[in-house]
């Protein structure tokens, strides 16, 4: 009897297709949707990029991180620093984003993995408390204040003058186009990254540690190497998110791009409201915390009760999330991971 | 600059850390679960007293005094209706539950109390000092570290002088074999957390009559407490002083070069004591 292994199921063929037909959409919709659309397709692409590298982190990995505003901020730092130093294009800057927040994620995984469970989680908060403090510092990007991106650096980077004419848009509109797409290349490269590697060896593997550690490291997966690999395409992920961030936003602080609530908390409740180790949890999750805020944003401190309640809620009674609900009645799986062994020469 | 006299203010500050982590340190000692609005919890209690003392008049002690069986009760129905249910192998639900309570209390206490800084007035105690000759001490940290030493006392007397501190170290080592000499685990968290309010009231006392507060400081308080808890080691409350001293004497000599070095120097030094003690100074139990 021959066999194959495959992943695919008949959904996921079914929502390759509906992907490929989404990112069409999403590359076309500067062309006929409004600038506010845009800005709010920014906030949500970015937002599933950090929900995304958090899930990897947490949802895979085991790694339970409450620090990963010290990425976001480094990211944004990382690349204020470029453009405002070295006066560098800030769209390359990008990636020097990614590479600072990568840098400095290799000693804090150094003091981090000394931690285990719980002790880690608090231990790369402190250390991103370390860093904004540092950063505090920093006097040539206004220390504890901040600082903004210089006008004409943010005018004349690559590609606006291009949509400005595209768009027939004013030189503001063509900064948020550019800064969505941007958003919503690094959204799919980021999906895209992450189911690949979940479907790799490294992605099998990184199940069987969470699932096992003690029958994984007997059949010979280091998982030390694999929290590694993971920690640091998390750092350099988030660092380029976090510089996209501030790119579009066009200013900083060390309070703001270090804030545990924005970059952090936001982002668990978006995975846990979701569905923790899916790929499509943070998806729903980032949609429905969108509507959230569109809806009760105004209330302030009663809407981050409510979502930390629901927060609270989902993990007592639905700790898989909305999508984890969703795919246990249905059995339903739009990225598939789980491999499966198909009879190829089934004869009736 | 007076060097003897930095240190000491450090010591006495690490009193108040102390205090802030001695909770934590129960409860994670016990059912190894961390409490992430431990920080949270204890802002509450501070406005707590502080209503008591504004409503009803009260001396601030006094007003403790009333808050702490609140506390404990809070703490008992926090532990059984909720804590109890996610309390397993996995870390992350508990993680996320109390995480989830640490936004939820800082925004009703928003909500309640608005953003302003309050404090609450301790009279004539506040400014109060004594002169011992190299050193002025104020009477209100001498007062904080005595506590803190009182309240590790008092918790080592009732680990393992009594019933329910047996019970304790029995459902610590093992929930199972304690849960087959009688014991029930789900009761006995709920105990220890409620104990564990009784000592975060105590810390509020301080908190709320030594600075200001506002709802938004539960976190920082959260991170100065565990990075006593770890320094000190698992399970091991002296160590917990001896952590929030360590913490407490290097943001007193990082504000004496920098003021704009108080808080960063007391992470280092945790960073640092972690990079040498990965287990920290004096652990006692393992997880």
């Amino acid at each position: 009897m021959a066999h194959s292994v495959t992943t695919r199921t008949r959904a996921s063929s079914f929502a390759a297709i509906a992907a490929l037909a989404l990112i069409a959409l999403g590359i076309a919709l500067p062309g006929f949707a409004s600038r506010g659309v845009i800005q709010d397709g920014f906030f949500i692409l970015t937002m599933l990029v950090l929900a995304q590298f958090w899930n990897l982190l947490a949802g895979y990995g085991g790694l339970v991180s409450v620090g990963q505003q010290a990425f976001v901020g480094l990211g944004a730092y990382g690349l204020f620093g470029a453009v405002i130093l070295w006066r560098i294009d800030p769209v390359p800057a990008l990636a020097l984003s990614g590479l600072f927040a990568l840098v400095v994620a290799i000693p804090t995984a150094f003091f981090a993995f000394r931690l285990a469970g719980a002790y880690f989680a608090i231990g790369t908060w402190v250390v991103a408390e370390v860093v904004r403090l540092s950063v505090a510092q920093w006097k040539a990007l206004g220390g504890g204040t901040g600082t903004s991106l210089p006008r004409d650096a943010q005018e004349t980077m690559t590609g606006v003058a291009l949509i400005e004419q595209m768009f027939g848009v004013r030189t503001a509109a063509a900064q948020d186009i550019l800064a969505y797409w941007l958003a919503l290349a690094l959204a799919v490269a980021t999906i895209g990254g992450i189911y690949l590697l979940l479907r790799s060896k490294a992605g099998l593997a990184l199940a069987a540690v969470r699932d096992n550690a003690e029958a994984a490291r007997a059949v010979g997966v280091d998982a030390g190497r694999l929290k590694w690999l993971v920690f640091l395409t998390s750092a350099f992920g988030t660092g380029i998110a976090g510089g996209l961030i501030y790119l579009q936003k066009g200013r900083i602080s060390p309070d703001a791009a270090f804030s545990v609530t924005d970059w952090t908390a936001y982002v668990i409740f978006i995975v846990v409201i979701g569905g923790i180790g899916t790929i499509e949890g943070p998806i729903i999750g980032v949609l429905v915390f969108f509507a959230l805020q569109t809806l009760f944003a105004d209330y302030g401190s009663s809407y981050l009760m409510a979502l930390g309640l629901i927060g609270i809620a989902i993990m007592l009674f639905a700790p898989q999330g909305l999508w984890g609900l969703f795919s246990a009645r249905t059995g339903i799986q739009l990225f598939p991971i789980r491999r499966r062994l198909i009879q190829t020469d089934r004869q009736e | 600059m007076n060097w003897l006299d930095t240190i000491v203010q450090g010591i006495l500050l690490g009193g108040l850390y102390a205090l802030f982590a001695a909770g934590l340190s129960l409860v994670f000692g016990i059912m190894r679960l961390v409490n992430l609005a431990h920080g949270d919890l204890i802002v509450l209690a501070a406005y707590l007293v502080l209503v008591l003392t504004s409503a009803l008049g009260l001396n601030p002690f006094l007003a403790a005094l009333i808050a702490a069986p609140i506390m404990f009760g809070a703490g008992w129905v926090l532990q059984r209706v909720v804590l109890n249910r996610v309390l397993g192998a996995d870390i992350l639900p508990p993680l996320l539950v109390t995480f989830g309570l640490s936004v939820v209390i800082q925004n009703a206490l928003q909500q309640g109390f608005s953003a302003d800084s309050r404090r609450i007035g301790a009279g004539a105690l506040e400014t109060a000092s004594v002169d011992l000759g190299p050193v002025t001490v104020g009477v209100m940290p001498v007062l904080t570290f005595a506590s803190a030493v009182a309240v590790i006392l008092a918790l080592n007397a009732l680990f393992y002088r009594t019933a329910l501190g047996r019970a304790f170290r029995a459902t610590s080592d093992d929930p199972a074999t304690a849960r087959l000499m009688g014991i029930r685990p789900q009761a006995v968290f709920a105990q220890a957390t409620g104990i564990a309010m009784i000592v975060v009231t105590i810390a509020a006392l301080y908190l709320g009559t030594r600075a200001n507060f506002d709802p938004s400081i539960g976190p920082a308080r959260l991170i100065y407490a565990f990075e006593a808890v770890i320094i000190g080691g698992l399970g091991s409350l002296w160590g917990t002083l001896a952590g929030g001293v360590i913490i407490g004497v290097a943001q007193t000599l990082g504000a004496a070069v920098n003021p704009e070095w108080q808080i960063l120097s007391g992470h280092v030094a945790f960073l640092l004591v972690l990079l040498v003690r990965p287990r920290g100074l004096f652990p006692r139990a393992y997880d």
